[in-house]
């Protein structure tokens, strides 16, 4: 029995030594790598480059993301666009794009934009292993007539890419997670 | 049960009268006196004085039947001649067989007056692959609040996880409990028996028992046998089941020990009308204990270990609150494919080691002390689906090591039981930063010592009273990062500064640190006016600090898709309860009546707030808030023998949750329930029984509407709409079936046969307090097979 209680008293106090121990660790902080802060769609054609930027630097923090647009579309054009995502919280920044580009069985971007605004079809360069579309490259024709409206773009995370019409880019099938959403003002001169 | 015929002495003659006058004193085989033990003779009872005395008159001469009874110990029955006014003593060894039902309730009982259920072991056995919380509910007031079909835990009238503290074998469950989808880390297989309290009176385990303690006690074999036991389990929901196996060695003196084993493997489960993706479960868990027991003193020493790996449905991970408004505006689940075994992200892994060892030794016959260590061990890993596939880290890496010294004196005599102890822990949870999450909870130590005495006064054996008081006091520290957007956010700048250790980028490193004095009490009264009719009171203060989750919680929960924010500005919660039973038995009826009421003060809750937009679109924001806040409600449990097969049973529950400074109702109160079971039970065919059971849970009446308007794009424009959280689902009503059977095998040995339907009718519905409601409907029908060996 004497023996017994020595083992018990041994096991205890190096229990609560490790224990102890643990706690004067300092933990660092964590490097956000599930984040994207940065969402950026440049439009080109008619000669005009324009760039759309919504970033959010406290990630899940209380602050709105800041959105930028450089400029505004003219009736008719046609437009080549291009959508970039960014962790610039992680050390070094982050290009998430080609990331999205070689899982893009498991991605899609989806553009919503009221008709009278413009029309959006995705790029025929741009797809995933089955031949579905990602989205990262599109085109966009702006509207006939001097309007205001929004650019919804959406990023999603295993949407069902066989639902009727999530190839053509109509995002109410496609179920699956939102891992990015921004919504840019958008003017039609 | 077996029947021992232990001794008996001193037998004189006192003449030939034909009535006579029988007494004499009851003692255990040490010779200490048992009250309230029952003695029959003839046709007369009565039952033992404190002192363990007797007396019977009016017994006829001849021979008659003699049967001495006590909770705990071995019935006695003979036949006796009386010839005479005499007196007979007999000694009551203690009992060695299993403990069933009311017994247990009594022997591990805290004191009498407290307001409390049991569940026995042949419904443990019954439910042998449910988790804790569906057990529990076989008690009325207790409701189960689940997240997806797999993660359960128990509400009692009304209150759930920190507020309900599991004792394990005398050890306070340390798994991270604070979390709604947190499930307790306990195989129910490991259970001899299951209390519930309703209320904070027992006073030993904690003074922040707000809605009420579950204790659990193992199995005791109290006589020297070897035997073993094993139950397989298969469901056609989930096409899996379980295998559990239990050797037990008992012992009057010396060595005896168990060990269980247990195995889980559940596939998906489902709904009526489509498989929920991502719910397969699989878990192994084993526990021993190892004990000695020796003229004077007993050495307990157990070791537990407990695994689980759980998908979350898949059809419930959303991004933000688009995707909420699509789920609830549906109600179909966004995700179902076909059935698979196997388990991917979302996902949780669980793992929980707790090892304890207990020294208790009896200085004399009123005095005992109790010395107890425990150490715990807790990890969690959340698995979100990341962006990339390739990345298989969790994200969420908890550990919590829990140390805890419990050391007890006891005093009792015949009227009076004192009971006073100390209670030293510690407690440290690692949060790991290599997830690439910003954690939920973050890193923290905890140092608690507490002082409670408990003391029950028995007047007689239809009277006895109790109190308690209990001081905690705790000193808590985390360290934590918060982003200076949030610091500012939260307006801590004016109130906390002094936390601030350092700049580390856009966040600030803090060591927020909080002591606090917990306050617990508790009287208690019970009367028994004849023998069918007994009445318990209870009265009682509470008092709990805020969990880590209420006081740290900052930022996106991943599995609600919701930002919770705690607040560093939340004081303890105060609870004073009353809750009553009323008890009244008739000849084929049993009626339990339970009333309560729960002031509590300083109710912290989760309250939508607003919205936070980020990059991922918009999220609701929960803020921990804190009210005044009164729960009322009843339970009623009823017993009905219509004649020796056939039985009826009730189960009645009804809470009620208002938020006094708001003038509104409280979230998340279950429902009013209604279950009525008809059971048949014949013995002579192999023990045949037969249960049809309804479960009726009424659709909620009684919510805060916190329903919120949001953006969605709609034809490529924003458009507000409402999403509706707050309405509960529709009531529903289902029926399940329940079937065995038992035959000898062998020699000594037993099998028994059960076959039972859970949802019998494939009834679609949704649960309130289910937290995944939005996205899926509950589990449909579910055959299940039992086999039953003992041997």
């Amino acid at each position: 029995m004497k023996n017994l209680k020595k083992a018990v008293a041994v096991v205890f106090l190096t229990l609560l030594n490790s224990a102890c121990n643990n706690d004067d660790t300092v933990n660092p902080p964590v490097n956000e790598e599930e984040v994207i802060t940065t969402v950026t769609t440049v439009l080109t054609g008619g000669g005009q480059v324009i760039t759309l930027t919504s970033r959010d630097l406290d990630g899940d923090g209380p602050n709105a993301p800041i959105q930028t647009v450089s400029g505004n579309l003219v009736a008719g054009t046609t437009y080549m666009g291009a959508t970039t995502f960014k962790n610039e919280l992680a050390n070094p920044v982050e290009d998430l794009t080609t990331e999205i580009e070689e899982e893009g069985a498991a991605h899609q971007v989806f553009y919503q934009i009221a008709p009278a605004v413009g029309a959006i079809t995705y790029a025929a360069n741009n797809v995933d292993v089955n031949g579905k579309p990602i989205g990262l490259r599109f085109s966009l024709v702006a509207g006939s007539a001097a309007t205001t409206g929004t650019l919804t773009i959406t990023l999603k995370h295993l949407p069902n890419k066989a639902a009727t019409g999530v190839a053509q880019g109509n995002i109410a099938n496609a179920g699956g997670a939102t891992d990015a959403m921004v919504v840019f003002p958008i003017a039609v001169n | 049960m077996r029947l021992f015929i232990v001794m008996y002495s001193c037998l004189a003659f006192w003449g030939a009268y034909s009535q006579n006058t029988i007494s004499g004193t009851i003692t255990t085989e040490n010779g200490l006196p048992l009250s309230d033990v029952h003695v029959h003779i003839g046709k007369k009872a009565t039952a033992t004085k404190p002192d363990g005395t007797y007396i019977l008159s009016g017994i006829p001469s001849g021979v008659q039947k003699v049967y001495v009874a006590a909770i705990g110990y071995t019935t006695l029955e003979k036949q006796m001649e009386i010839t005479g006014s005499t007196t007979l003593n007999f000694q009551l060894q203690e009992q060695v067989v299993v403990l069933k039902d009311m017994e247990i309730k009594q022997r591990i009982t805290k004191n009498s007056s407290n307001s409390e259920q049991n569940i026995r072991i042949e419904t443990i056995e019954q439910l042998s692959n449910s988790s804790l919380a569906t057990l529990l509910k076989e008690v009325s007031g207790v409701a189960v609040l689940k997240t997806g079909s797999n993660i359960m835990k128990p509400v009692i009238n009304g209150l759930h996880s920190s507020r309900v503290p599991i004792i394990n074998q005398n050890v306070r469950m340390e798994d991270q409990q604070w979390g709604t989808e947190h499930a307790p880390n306990f195989d129910v297989n490991a259970a001899g028996s299951v209390t519930i309290i309703k209320g904070a009176s027992a006073l030993q385990y904690g003074g922040d028992a707000i809605g009420g303690v579950v204790v659990i006690e193992p199995e005791l074999l109290r006589k020297d046998t070897l035997q073993a036991k094993s139950i397989l389990n298969l469901a056609t929901n989930g096409r899996g089941g379980s295998v559990s196996t239990m050797v037990q060695k008992g012992a009057k003196k010396g060595w005896s020990w168990n060990a269980l084993g247990t195995f889980k493997y559940e596939g998906d489960k489902e709904a009526p009308n489509y498989v929920l993706s991502n719910s397969g479960a699989r878990g192994s868990s084993f526990s021993g204990n190892l004990r000695f027991a020796g003229e004077r003193y007993h050495w307990n020493s157990y070791y537990s270990y407990f695994q689980q790996e759980v998908g979350i449905l898949k059809a419930a991970h959303i991004g933000n609150v688009t995707d909420l408004y699509t789920a609830i505006a549906t109600q179909k689940p966004n995700s179902t494919e076909d059935f698979t075994y196997s388990i991917a992200a979302p996902k949780q892994e669980v793992q929980h080691h707790l090892a304890k060892i207990n020294y208790q030794f009896r200085k004399n016959e009123s005095s005992t002390f109790d010395f107890q260590y425990a150490v715990q061990h807790n990890q969690r890993l959340e698995f979100d689906l990341r962006r990339n596939a390739l990345n298989t880290k969790a994200a969420l890496d908890l550990a919590v090591t829990t140390h805890s010294f419990l050391g007890t004196y006891t005093y009792s005599n015949t009227l009076v039981n004192l009971k006073s102890g100390v209670q030293i822990g510690y407690q440290n949870n690692f949060s790991d930063p290599k997830t690439g999450v910003r954690p939920l909870i973050p890193s923290y130590s905890k140092m608690e010592t507490g002082l409670f005495a408990i003391g029950t006064y028995k007047k007689n054996n239809a009277t006895s009273f109790e109190a308690g008081i209990r001081y905690d006091f705790a000193n808590i520290e985390a360290s934590k990062y918060y982003l200076k957007s949030r610091w500012e956010e939260r307006n801590y700048a004016a109130d906390f500064s002094h936390f601030i250790v350092r700049e580390e980028g856009n966040q600030w490193f803090t060591k927020p640190r909080f002591l606090q004095h917990n306050w617990a009490a508790n009287i208690g009264y019970r009367k028994q006016f004849h023998h069918e009719f007994e009445w318990i009171m209870n009265i009682s203060l509470a008092t709990r600090m805020p969990n880590p989750s209420e006081w740290f919680s900052d930022g996106l929960h991943h599995s609600n898709g919701q930002i919770e924010l705690g607040d560093l500005r939340l004081k303890q919660e105060k609870a004073y309860k009353w809750n009553t039973t009323i008890k009244k038995e008739w000849k084929t009826l049993t009626a339990t009546l339970q009333p309560f009421v729960n002031r509590v003060s300083g109710f912290i809750y989760l309250q939508p707030t607003g919205f936070e937009t980020t990059i991922r679109g918009a999220f609701p924001v929960w803020e921990y808030k804190q009210t005044e806040a009164l729960l009322t409600g009843v339970d009623l449990n009823t017993q009905w023998d219509w004649n020796s097969y056939l039985q009826h049973g009730l189960n009645f529950s009804f809470v009620n949750g208002h938020d006094l400074t708001k003038k509104a109702y409280l979230i998340d109160m279950p429902p009013v329930q209604l279950q009525q079971t008809f059971t048949y039970v014949k013995k002579e065919w192999h023990h045949l029984k037969i249960a049809l059971k309804n479960e009726i849970v009424f659709t909620k009446k009684q919510f805060p509407n916190y329903d919120f308007e949001t953006n969605i794009v709609v034809d490529g424009e924003l458009t507000p709409v409402f999403v509706p959280i707050s309405k509960p689902p529709k009531g529903y009503s289902l029926f399940h079936f329940y079937s065995e059977m038992a035959f000898p095998m062998f020699q000594k040995n037993k099998i028994t046969v059960a076959f039972s339907v859970q949802n019998l009718t494939n009834k679609v519905y949704r649960d309130y307090l289910n937290r995944q409601r939005f996205f899926a409907d509950e589990m449909g029908s579910s055959f299940q097979v039992q086999l039953k060996f003992n041997y």
